[in-house]
């Protein structure tokens, strides 16, 4: 009965996608010439895709694993340098002159995976060592590896300080690499939103499995972890590996809504929008333990982060809150202090959203709502 | 050989600095367990602070680095408002790992902060010179009086810190608070009081870390703790967290090693040397050189 | 003529030594399948140190554990578990946030076959062995009477019922010893029967050995069939439990001398 029912949830959820996906292909085909699309949504959506698939990773490791990893950037570079490279190199033999046909759209994917599976093997090369250590001393260690990665990306001669960022490679991504120009950014959006897609069903599998209950249960208490049989280091470092697959592929999209790449853009913490503690900090929002929080919170902080820099609302504020939004960051920073003061758990806890449920969840939000406002009258009564 | 001395008395210039910051993230680490991200900024707020006073001393007829006087001040000020408002909430309800990303918030909040204000903005500012210019000719090569000052300086506090945390009454304090709080509280000490006094010293030691970093390089600017912090930090966890002793080893070992690797392999890897050290010593002897390994109660 | 049985679980000369400080030395137990043995001491004996070193969880600096005759040395605690001991804890350790269910689910995730291609595709092989897991995860909680509390978080449970859903948790791992560190600590008289009921329903059932580390005396003299008793990290006397009651060195452990 109970597993009918996960079944039919998985159904309804395949069809409601399959019917969104369609839609949207109606909607870019009659829309994909509008200036609006090609210029605003296009890149947005794009943008929403890496940051989605970037929370939702981090969060296998820092929500569901428990441990705070603040490197997560450096495999997203990993990524990012790997399908750029690979898309170079395939160019210059010659596998595609074009941005378009099928041979392209196999060197794309084929880019994508080899990005995700790159980051995942250096995943694996830093967990072992890195896992063997907790708390406090792993969020530092994996944030040396994470500056340690970046730092030898920057000193490679073929793509770091003389590659792409600067030298003769400059904005070479979008000549003849995967960068995509906003035409390319319409045509292959679909791809985006299907790696998306399949990204985010993957982890959504892998949490409701065996490998989802050994690493909630490591979360919650290593030792009974593995006095019941976990083999915590096996658990811990494969889901940080498979994080950092996912942190990987991010990366390749990232690095095809780009013109070029430069190392600075994978710090641990830098002005721009992109950088591990901003990861860290959408996870924090959305919840650590609901990858539907993530989700949300990608969107939520994308659009934060669009609207302070590009809405014409904010002319109108006064200036000094218009000097504040200067500085993203700075918004980000107390966004993150408030939630962790006064919700700790982030917008969703660890809830995770599903259609076939929705009903129920929503009774027992009204019903929760109801009560408290019950507890609050009788309190109020008893003064 | 006068290459290697050079190397060896930047090496001791830059290691002094590093310890004395080191010594802020040990002092609170030891006392509540949490690694301060926010530190290394405390270091760029008292640079700001000097920027502002050194004109003033000098203008007083007092020497420039007098203003250092004020730099602590508002630094302690600084750090003690961080542990008021952030901090201490936070570890009433939350987990470690939330007071950590605390931390980092308050990190990204106080280097963000500074950009905003328009005095400081984000563009960077040069201080005037703070010790005088010149140096000792030893033996052929030139030690410059900033580098055997800035040695010189860091040792005496650092002394005079290990003698405060051994004999006062305040630094008995701080270690029982740091060895069981609620023991602590039992003896009838004040444990929120002692957790404010050590971020008021640790800030404090931030605040004279900046003059000598602002003596050396005097170009200021609001991500100039994000880096040096970090590599603090490594300092503090090479040597032992929560050893005051640890810290000046790790920092001495941090500043030689960036030196040495700066002047004979490559400028642009030294910092991923620095890391690699901090990998292989939390890999090898997680409690750091000096440090004790504990296990966990079962 | 009758064979003579190999002891399922047995240690030689066991001990540990913490920075100079011999925490248990020269520990000699012999569990026989289906047996229930006690493990009794006065606060700070050794008692828990005993059962680390049992599981893996602190490596003992002299001496071997054995499971039916095979040594465990240098294994860590999951293939402790693995080769058939499993245990619960004394400050009870479950997995907090997670359902009763997901609690019991967790322990069986060694027996569980499927690879990371069936849980993504959700192969019929994943749908299979996950359902068995929730028929077989039901009946033990059924053991523990804790069946209509499948879904409730286990933070949520009352103190009682945490105890015996780590009990749940054990029987899950499909041993072959039971390590019970003071289960009726903190249980009122009739919470005390009932567990005393669900061990005795599991030595029935699955014919386990068990060792049983407990300060309600009335408990250890009733269920257990042999005693040790352990004082300073060092055996004092071993037997039946009547011998045990009566045995000077005990009272003089217990009441001090």
């Amino acid at each position: 009965m109970k597993k009918n029912r996960t079944k039919q949830g998985y159904l309804l959820n395949t069809i409601v996608i399959v019917v969104l996906f369609a839609l949207f292909q109606v909607l870019t085909a009659a829309m994909g010439g509008s200036g609006s699309f090609k210029l605003v949504l296009a890149p947005c959506l794009w943008q929403c895709c890496y940051l989605i698939i970037l929370a939702a990773s981090l969060n296998l490791v820092l929500g569901f694993l428990g441990q705070l990893s603040l490197g997560h950037c450096g495999f997203m570079a990993i990524g990012a340098y790997t399908a750029a490279l690979l898309s170079l190199a395939c160019e210059r033999a010659g596998v595609f002159e074009d941005k378009e046909g099928p041979v392209f759209l196999a060197v794309l994917i084929g880019c994508i995976l080899a990005a995700g599976l790159l980051a995942a093997l250096v995943g694996l090369l830093v967990g072992i060592p890195a896992l063997r250590l907790k708390g406090d001393y792993l969020a530092i260690i994996t944030l040396g590896f994470g500056m340690i990665i970046v730092n030898i990306i920057n000193n490679l001669p073929f793509c770091g300080q003389d590659g792409l960022s600067l030298g003769s490679a400059s904005s070479s991504l979008y000549k003849n690499g995967l960068g995509f120009g906003s035409k390319g950014k319409v045509s292959y959006l679909w791809v985006a939103l299907l790696v998306t897609l399949l990204c985010l069903v993957m982890m959504f599998m892998f949490i409701r499995s065996k490998y989802g209950r050994a690493i909630r249960a490591i979360r919650d208490d290593e030792i009974a972890a593995s006095a019941s049989g976990i083999n915590t280091s096996f658990y811990k470092i494969m889901t940080f590996s498979y994080s950092a697959f996912f942190a990987g592929v991010a990366g390749a999209l990232y690095a095809c809504a780009n013109a070029t790449l430069s190392t600075s853009s994978f710090a641990f913490s830098n002005g721009g929008i992109l950088n591990s503690t901003f990861i860290v900090v959408m996870v924090v929002l959305g919840g650590m333990g609901s990858l539907t929080g993530s989700i949300v919170a990608a969107v939520i902080m994308f659009l934060v982060n669009y609207q302070i820099k590009n809405g014409t609302w904010v002319t109108a504020l006064p200036a000094a809150v218009q000097g504040v939004f200067q500085y993203p960051m700075l918004v980000y920073a107390i966004v993150l202090i408030v939630v962790i003061m006064f919700r700790p758990k982030g917008i969703f806890g660890s809830y995770e959203f599903s259609l076939i449920n929705l009903g129920r969840d929503l009774k027992a939000v009204r019903l929760r709502k109801a009560a408290e406002r019950a507890e609050r009258k009788e309190a109020k009564a008893h003064a | 050989m006068s290459t290697f001395i050079q190397t060896l008395a930047v090496g001791l210039r830059l290691g002094s600095i590093y310890a004395l910051v080191a010594l802020g993230y040990t002092m609170v680490y030891g006392i509540i367990r949490l690694i301060n991200f926010a530190h290394g900024d405390f270091i760029m707020v008292g640079g700001y602070t000097m920027i502002f006073t050194v004109p003033m001393a000098t203008a007083l007829g007092l020497p420039a680095w007098a203003a250092v006087l004020a730099a602590i001040v508002v630094c302690a000020l600084v750090g003690m408002g961080t542990e008021l408002i952030a901090y201490r909430p936070v570890r009433k309800k939350g987990t470690n790992m939330t007071a950590l990303i605390t931390a980092i918030a308050m990190s990204l909040f106080l280097e963000n902060l500074a950009q905003a204000i328009p005095a400081i903005g984000p563009n960077p500012k040069v201080a005037s010179q703070i010790f005088a210019a010149g140096g000792l000719r030893i033996a052929g090569v030139t030690l410059e009086y900033t580098t055997l000052l800035t040695i010189a300086i860091s040792a005496v506090v650092m002394v005079v810190l290990y003698e405060f945390t051994q004999k006062t009454r305040l630094g008995r304090a701080m270690r029982c608070v740091s060895e069981d709080k609620e023991a602590a509280t039992l003896m009838g000490i004040n444990v929120n009081h002692t957790i404010l006094s050590t971020f008021a010293i640790g800030s404090g030691l931030a605040a004279v870390a900046a003059l000598m970093y602002m003596a050396q390089y005097p170009k200021i600017y609001t991500t100039m703790g994000s880096l040096l912090g970090l590599k603090a930090f490594v300092a503090a966890v090479l040597g032992g967290i929560g050893i005051i002793p640890g810290a000046v080893l790790g920092g001495v070992v941090i500043g030689l090693v960036e030196s040495f690797t700066t002047s004979y392999i490559s400028s642009s890897m030294a910092d991923a040397f620095v890391f690699l050290i901090l990998i292989v010593v939390l890999i090898l002897k997680p409690a750091g050189i000096m440090g004790k390994n504990v296990g966990e109660k079962v | 003529m009758p064979e003579k049985k190999l002891p399922v679980l047995e240690t030689k000369k066991l001990g540990i030594t913490f920075g100079g400080l011999k925490a248990v030395q020269d520990f000699n137990i012999q569990i026989y399948q289906g047996e229930l043995v006690g493990l009794i001491g006065p606060n700070g004996a050794g008692k828990t140190t005993v059962f680390n070193m049992l599981t893996g969880v602190y490596v003992p600096t002299e001496g071997t554990v054995l499971l039916n005759g095979v040594p465990l040395n240098g294994k860590k605690t999951h293939q402790f578990v693995a080769a058939g001991v499993a245990r619960t804890f004394q400050n009870i350790r479950l997995f907090k946030q997670m359902t009763v269910i997901e609690n019991v689910k967790t322990a069986f995730t060694k027996d569980i076959r499927y690879n990371m291609l069936d849980a993504t595709f959700r192969t019929p092989k994943f749908w299979k062995a996950e359902k068995e897991m929730t028929e077989k995860a039901m009946d033990l909680l059924a053991i523990c009477h804790l069946e209509d509390k499948a879904d409730v978080i286990a933070a949520n449970l009352p103190y009682g019922q945490q105890r015996k859903l780590e009990i749940a948790r054990a029987l899950a791992t499909n041993m072959k010893v039971l390590l019970l560190d003071e289960p009726a600590a903190g249980m009122n008289p009739t919470e005390t029967a009932e567990l005393l009921e669900c061990i005795n329903t599991i030595r029935d059932r699955f014919g386990v050995a068990i060792l049983l580390i407990e300060h309600d005396m009335a408990l250890v003299m009733n269920v257990c069939e042999r005693i040790q008793v352990i004082d300073y990290g060092q055996t004092i006397a071993s037997g039946l439990p009547e011998e045990i009651a009566n045995n000077p060195k005990v009272i003089a452990a217990y009441l001090g001398e």
